[in-house]
């Protein structure tokens, strides 16, 4: 689920799209030829109606018939029997949601803390006339053309205490190692943090070399004849200018965090116990499995209102600073 | 840009730092390539050698035996035929949902950009927010219009998940190439008596091969490496391969079986890895593109 939402990042992107400008200065020839037009008018309409069918009743009608939901006592099947917010209320006295809402806090601060620092020092290093830089970029990337089930699956293998990397540190000849991070339900997070920044910080690696390499090489020749040194170059000059980069990958790393489903479901399934469940678990449990729809959906609510708290401010500022330009 | 080694106090501490740089670049490409290298070897070693050996040791014998188990006979829960006939479900899903989704995308990206209308600037704002929303939100709801139309549990359905949910990112693609393309070359067409479907045709399709690669190839990695929407709505014999891969691994009859486990598990990524193999800095290329622009 990554990529895409850096496309908003170019240039008057969000401007264009929230202020509307209205250009129908597209039709210089609708005063002679009223009537062929009028279909040739239509046929947009018509093309976009599809998506737009699907985009009101499948995202925004959805979203407000889980909200909805998300009030009622709703068990097995949908319910129209309102309680109120008795839902939010159980979601939060519930212990398991509270160690979910806790481990994406801990899997996803460290998730995206080490996936930027590791990404713009791999980027750093890779900038400078590395030989088989191809390559190399090649083999930090190709994790993210793999899916979270064939991570979890590889990194249960790795860190299983048995016969895992614990075995393989003990039998180079360090007898006390221990690795048990996997069956520990104080430790296994770090599981989850391991195995999916090794699968994601290749990309933001690609992100912030992409974005280096778009720097103004005027500017850096300029520096240079003015006696800077390349760390000063890099901390006064180059790192500011990769700020966009930075703002979209830091969006991107949240919205894989909160959305973080399928990594746990194949590397721990939330155990030992429910240890290391995260919210995206826990609503598909309570939803599908417990028979919990009115709870589950409170939980997806509460879900979709961290995605908006990382949205709308990340939306404001671009629009804003678009036109303080 | 490029940071030359410009002119450092010594020759010596400069060889210093590139040594040293190597070093920590080659170590870091080692840790990113061990989870494969040491998938592949655990899948070609027996079980006996898997208890005994390490995760790097590598097998006495060359066997393919856990490969062929993985793939037509291992137990997946409810059946025991391998997880080839879900790996087929994989391609029955995507290839459909890759085809509409870009189609749509393209149509969509075209209209937006070319043929804008009072609104449609609006609308695609709201699509794209819905780029961002947590499936979670959407996923009972779906279940219930899947079962309402008939086609909950069958591969249909989640041809039209995919769908519904990628078309807003195949837009996003299609808008911003589409975007660079001059209104006039469209206006131009039209007063010579173009109409919309013949000027996608004849002007915008034939210049949209580089961005149509990225878009099939985006969606062709995200559909394959879906597993919510697999194991929401997927049927005992419509999960796609990611569903039962986890299956698989969870199964436990008697003793686990790791190489079964790592052999399917490659199986499972290969299609994703060989396009990325092949294909892999084309799209990289076309995803940051747009990146860095701003």
């Amino acid at each position: 689920m990554v990529g895409l939402f850096v496309f908003p990042c170019s240039d008057s992107f969000y401007s264009e799209v929230f202020i509307m400008k209205s250009q129908n200065s597209l039709r210089p020839t609708s005063v002679q030829r009223k009537p062929k037009q009028t279909l040739a008018d239509w046929m947009p309409k018509i093309v976009m109606a599809p998506t737009f069918i699907v985009t009101v009743v499948c995202m925004y009608g959805y979203m407000v018939w889980t909200g909805i939901l998300s009030f009622t006592s709703s068990r097995m099947l949908p319910s129209y029997n309102f309680v109120g917010f008795d839902q939010y209320e159980r979601l939060f006295n519930n212990d398991r949601w509270i160690v979910a809402l806790s481990n994406l806090g801990v899997f996803g601060g460290l998730f995206i803390v080490i996936c930027l620092f590791l990404g713009v020092v791999l980027a750093i290093f890779l900038d400078q006339k590395i030989r088989a830089e191809g390559a190399i970029r090649t083999i930090y990337l190709y994790p993210m053309a793999i899916s979270f089930i064939v991570t979890g699956t590889a990194w249960k293998w790795l860190l299983n205490p048995t016969n895992g990397l614990e075995k393989l540190v003990v039998d180079m000849g360090f007898e006390d190692f221990k690795f048990d991070w996997l069956i520990n339900p104080d430790m296994v997070v770090y599981c989850l943090v391991i195995a999916a920044v090794w699968q994601a910080s290749g990309f933001v690696m690609a992100l912030f070399l992409a974005g280096l390499r778009g720097v103004d090489g005027d500017l850096i020749k300029a520096a240079h004849l003015d006696g800077a040194s390349t760390f000063t170059t890099y901390r006064r000059i180059i790192l500011p200018s990769l700020k966009p980069v930075f703002f979209s990958a830091l969006v991107i790393l949240s919205h894989i965090a909160i959305k973080s489903f399928d990594l746990v479901a194949a590397l721990t399934n939330g155990g030992p116990g429910y240890s290391s469940d995260l919210p995206a678990n826990f609503m598909y449990a309570h939803t599908f499995t417990r028979s919990q729809i009115g709870l589950g959906s409170a939980s997806a609510m509460v879900m979709l209102g961290c995605v908006l708290a990382i949205l709308v401010p990340y939306l404001y500022s671009e629009l804003r600073g678009k036109r303080h330009e | 840009m490029s940071n030359q080694t410009i002119k450092q106090p010594s020759k010596v501490l400069n060889n210093v730092l590139r040594i040293a740089l190597y070093t920590v670049l080659l170590t870091m490409a080692a840790i990113y390539l061990m989870p494969f290298v040491v998938m592949l070897l655990t899948s070609l070693k027996d079980v006996e050698e898997i208890r005994s050996g390490t995760l790097l040791s590598l097998p006495s014998t060359l066997g393919f035996e856990s490969w062929q188990k993985a793939w037509s006979s291992a137990c997946t829960g409810s059946s025991c035929e391998g997880i080839s006939p879900y790996f087929l479900n994989s391609f029955q899903i995507v290839l459909p949902a890759v085809a509409i989704s870009t189609l749509l995308g393209a149509l969509n990206g075209y209209v937006i950009s070319l043929w804008k209308f009072k609104g449609s600037d609006l609308f695609f704002a709201a699509l794209l927010i819905g780029c961002f929303i947590p499936f979670q939100v959407i996923l009972l709801p779906m279940a219930r219009t899947l079962g309402w139309l008939g086609i909950a549990n069958t591969t249909t359905g989640l041809v039209f998940v995919h769908v519904v949910y990628g078309v807003a990112f195949t837009t996003l693609f299609f808008r911003n190439f589409y975007q660079s393309i001059p209104e006039e070359l469209v206006k131009a067409a039209r007063l010579d008596g173009a109409g919309f479907f013949t000027i996608f045709y004849r002007i915008i399709l034939p210049v949209s091969i580089p961005i149509i690669v990225v878009t099939v190839i985006w969606q062709f990695t995200q559909i394959w490496n879906d597993f919510l929407f697999g194991v929401a709505f997927s049927g005992f014999d419509t999960q796609p391969v990611t569903v039962a891969l986890n299956n698989l691994v969870n199964t436990s009859f008697g003793g686990k079986e790791y190489n079964v486990d790592m052999a399917a598990a490659i199986i499972a990524a290969l299609p994703t890895l060989a396009v990325y193999v092949l294909a892999g800095k084309y799209f990289v290329r076309g995803l940051t593109a747009g990146a860095v622009k701003g």
